[in-house]
This record gives C-alpha cells, sequence and structure tokens, in this order.
C-alpha cells in the first residue's frame, strides 16, 4: 500500500495542519503529524494545494484559527475536522480597515 | 580570525563588491545615470522615483536614504547625478558623502547643458573613478564585521517551515559570532508583534516594535478596506497563506530567536551596531531591498517559496526556496534548494550550514544567481506621504 501523505501540525494548539503534497483531493486519507511523532488519519474535505490547511478538529463560527500556537484568524463558518481552511472560512482580524468603516458610519 | 576577504573603507567598514555608485538625487535623473552606468563596467545605479514634489520630511527621508546608500561598504566611489532643480539636498548629499572619505563627484544636468553634455561628462568622470579603484586590493575581514540583511518575498506556507527556519539558523549563528544582523518587513509582525517584543532588550524597544507595526497598521486601515489580497498577496494567498496573522508568524521565523537590540528607522545607515537589530519598512522588494542596501548590508539572504526574482545592485541577494515545486521550475534563479526540507532529504542544519557556507563565498566575491542574471533595476525608496 502506498504511503499516506503527511498533514504537518506545527505546535499542540493548532487546530489546523499543513499538507505539502500535490494531488490531495477530496476523500484522500492523510496522516497529521506532530513534532512530538503522533499521528492521527483524517480525511480530507475539499481538494487542497500543495501548502494549503485543514483541520484537525471542528472549529465552531467565530473561534480562532490556530497555527504555530498562535492565532491566523477567526472561523467565519462552521469547519467539520479535515475539512479545507482558507480565506472562504478563515477571516483576517487585522488590518481590516473596512470594518473600522462600518464601525464609523 | 580570518574568515573572509573584502575591502577596507576609510570609515572603517568592509565591502563584499567595489562599485562605483552612479546615484541620481532626484528620478528626472535617472535616464542620465541610467546611460552612465551603460557605459561604464564597473558601475552601478539605482533608478528611484522620488526626490521632488513632495512634502519636505519626505524629502529629507530621500537624501538621507541616497546618503546611507552611498555610505554602503559595497561602493568604492561616488557620482551624483542631479538635475539641479530637484527638492533633495543635492549639496548634502556631496558633503556627508565625502566625509567618508571616499572619492565623491557631483554633475548637474542643467548647468552641464542637458543631457547629451551630462552622459558625456559623467562617463569621463565615471570611467576615472572605476580605474581609481578598481585595484584596490581585498584584505582579511572578520566574521565580526559581516553586516548581513534578510528578507522573504513570494512567500507560501513553505517560508514559514523552511526557508525561513534555515535563515533563522544562519541569523542566530552570526549574532553568536559577533556579526550584525537585520530583518524588516513590518507589515509581516502584524499578529507576531507580541513574539518579537517579548525578545527585545529592553522595555523601550519593545514599545517601539509595537509601535512600528501599530502606525503600518494604521496606515493600511485608513484606506477603509480589508488589507488582504495587498497583504497577504494574491500569491501569498495561492501559496495557502490564508491571513497577514499567518504570513507574518511564518516571515519572523526568519530572525531566529535572538534578542532584539533596536529598531532602526529606514533611512538609518549602520555604525558598530552588533547583534540582531529591526529596520522599519514595508514587505514589497523595490522599498525594502533600497532600505536594506542603505543599512550597509554586504549581502541579503532571501528567502521565497512562489519564486521571487528580485534583487539589488551593490548588495547580492542569495535567494534560498522552500518550496521544492518552486526551486524545479526555477532553479536558475534560485541559489539554494530549501525544499529537500520539506521532503524529508535534509534538515534545517544541514541547509543552514549551506546558507553559511554560501554567504562566505558571496561575501568574497562569488556571484550569486540574481548578480548574473542582473535583475535588479526595479528599485525605489519608501516614502510616507503624497507625491503633489
Amino acid at each position: 500500500m502506498e504511503e499516506l501523505k503527511i498533514a504537518l501540525k506545527v505546535n499542540d494548539l493548532d487546530n489546523v495542519a499543513t499538507i505539502f503534497a500535490n494531488g490531495i483531493v477530496d476523500g484522500t486519507v492523510v496522516a497529521v503529524r506532530d513534532k512530538k511523532g503522533n499521528r492521527e488519519e483524517i480525511a480530507v474535505m475539499g481538494n487542497v494545494p500543495y501548502g494549503h490547511k485543514i483541520a484537525v478538529k471542528d472549529i465552531h463560527i467565530g473561534e480562532k484559527i490556530t497555527k504555530y500556537g498562535e492565532e491566523i484568524g477567526i472561523a467565519t463558518r462552521e469547519i467539520i475536522k479535515g475539512e479545507y481552511v482558507h480565506i472562504h472560512n478563515l477571516d483576517s482580524m487585522r488590518g481590516r480597515g473596512d470594518l473600522e468603516k462600518e464601525k464609523a458610519e | 580570525m580570518t574568515a573572509w576577504y573584502g575591502y577596507r573603507r576609510a570609515d572603517g567598514s568592509v565591502g563584499s563588491r567595489n562599485y562605483v555608485g552612479i546615484i541620481p538625487a532626484v528620478t528626472c535623473a535617472n535616464d542620465v545615470a541610467n546611460a552612465i552606468c551603460r557605459e561604464v563596467q564597473g558601475t552601478v545605479t539605482y533608478p528611484h522615483h522620488q526626490g521632488c514634489c513632495q512634502l519636505p520630511p519626505d524629502l529629507e527621508r530621500v537624501t538621507e536614504t541616497l546618503i546611507s546608500l552611498g555610505k554602503s561598504p559595497n561602493l568604492g566611489a561616488i557620482l551624483i547625478v542631479s538635475l539641479g532643480c530637484e527638492g533633495t539636498n543635492h549639496a548634502r548629499m556631496y558633503e556627508e558623502l565625502k566625509a567618508t572619505g571616499k572619492p565623491v563627484e557631483i554633475i548637474h544636468i542643467q548647468k552641464i547643458g542637458g543631457v547629451s553634455k551630462a552622459i558625456r561628462e559623467g562617463t569621463d568622470i565615471a570611467r576615472r573613478l572605476v580605474m581609481q579603484i578598481s585595484g584596490q586590493l581585498r584584505e582579511p575581514a572578520d566574521l565580526s564585521e559581516v553586516i548581513m540583511s534578510i528578507k522573504c518575498g513570494g512567500s507560501d506556507t513553505t517560508s514559514g517551515m523552511a526557508s525561513n527556519c534555515v535563515i533563522g539558523y544562519v541569523a542566530d549563528k552570526l549574532v553568536d559570532l559577533g556579526a550584525t544582523v537585520v530583518f524588516g518587513e513590518t507589515t509581516e509582525f502584524i499578529g507576531g508583534e507580541h513574539l518579537l517584543a517579548r525578545r527585545a532588550v529592553n522595555k523601550e524597544v519593545a514599545d517601539r516594535i509595537y509601535q512600528i507595526v501599530d502606525e503600518m497598521e494604521q496606515r493600511a486601515k485608513s484606506i477603509g478596506c480589508d488589507m488582504r489580497r495587498g497583504q497577504p498577496t494574491p500569491g501569498n494567498i495561492a501559496g495557502g497563506l490564508s491571513s497577514i496573522e499567518e504570513k507574518s508568524l511564518g516571515a519572523i521565523v526568519k530572525s531566529g530567536t535572538r534578542p532584539i537590540q533596536g529598531v532602526l528607522d529606514y533611512t538609518e545607515h549602520i555604525t558598530n551596531q552588533k547583534g540582531l537589530w529591526i529596520k522599519d519598512t514595508p514587505g514589497r522588494e523595490p522599498e525594502i531591498l533600497t532600505g536594506m542596501a542603505a543599512t550597509g548590508a554586504q549581502f541579503m539572504c532571501f528567502s521565497t517559496g512562489r519564486g521571487a526574482p528580485q534583487g539589488f545592485p551593490s548588495m547580492p541577494v542569495i535567494k534560498i526556496c522552500g518550496n521544492p515545486n518552486t526551486y524545479e521550475n526555477m532553479k536558475d534563479d534560485m541559489d539554494i534548494n530549501a525544499g529537500l526540507i520539506l521532503t524529508g532529504e535534509k534538515s534545517i542544519e544541514e541547509v543552514g550550514e549551506e546558507v553559511f557556507e554560501k554567504s562566505i563565498q558571496v561575501l568574497n566575491g562569488e556571484m550569486t544567481r540574481n548578480e548574473a542574471i542582473q535583475y535588479f533595476t526595479s528599485i525605489d525608496i519608501f516614502c510616507l506621504g503624497p507625491v503633489i
């Protein structure tokens, strides 16, 4: 059997992992690995390009998304474990002149 | 200990290159400067877009940046090309550069009698300067005399996991050897500034880090839109970076782990300041590369994931590619393959040592890919106010 492609989880606090592999499509099973050598198999939901991220646990709308143990944004939708995470379901909380403009109006 | 060989300058600095810098005092002098540079081997020029019809603080910024650029140890002599009626202070440029002990000349296009005459006279002067400095020998230099600048451009998620880790390794090693390392890209501290502030040598430096990040973010927010697509760029986003926070957290990895000694203003030239420093710059290549060369860096380590080919005329740039797909596709533009970290073929330390060795060779005169392909003419100076 072909070895599973790896998704890297950088920090214990992270709820996403990054997949450095080509050809990851909806339903591909990947092995999520962390620095301690823990391993968990997760089925990917969505086509995930090289270097993009998946959720390693369910993330609720409004919840922080964490990578490197630090906040990288907020979930704008309910995200299920294994689901592709990117700008369609993650919002940045910084440099948001649009939000300040809305507040001011 | 002799670690490398460089050109010793009168002000005590050591260069890795020995060029005559043809410096346009204003954008309106670019064509003359370019023409002179084409005619005379051993010269470099800096066609920028500033220096007139700007508010006084920006004019001062341009003047000071060009002075700092002229002080670069990689330049052995200077020819300033002035139009004559510009907003920058070309007389101050001449005086302050002359004070470094380097041969400095200046021509004024309007005074000489037009473009053709300025090109002829400037070419004669540049030839004389090149011949005057070209016989200088390289002399032994210590690693503590190294000034490395670092930058990431065309980033993707491989940058924070591979190529920036490699630069961080080299930064730590050079700092421990007593050298100077300078990093910037204030925009790409947004979301990670608390991690940098924790490494500041004192509260004053920590406060300054928060301040420059806040100023940069406020400038972006003042336009009233979401910064995303400006930063991170469409290319960053296509490469998997979902937010500025994610980009920043990967970008600051390249600064390594050592204490941050202070924050340099964009125009500042470093003088015997050792250790790790921040320079307040934007992320865009034309502006940050000028800022880093003005710092006095002898070379730059530049990481990329998407494949950013930019360099700078008088500061050799070593390209370190963290994305194995991009490396295969753009090999001719890349010096180091850090993609092997993600394929599991090499460790961060192994590639870090490779970059360290490459850095010494480049300091000794070995050409980088970027120098060989001469991809370095899109340069500029970071200004804060409007063009008026």
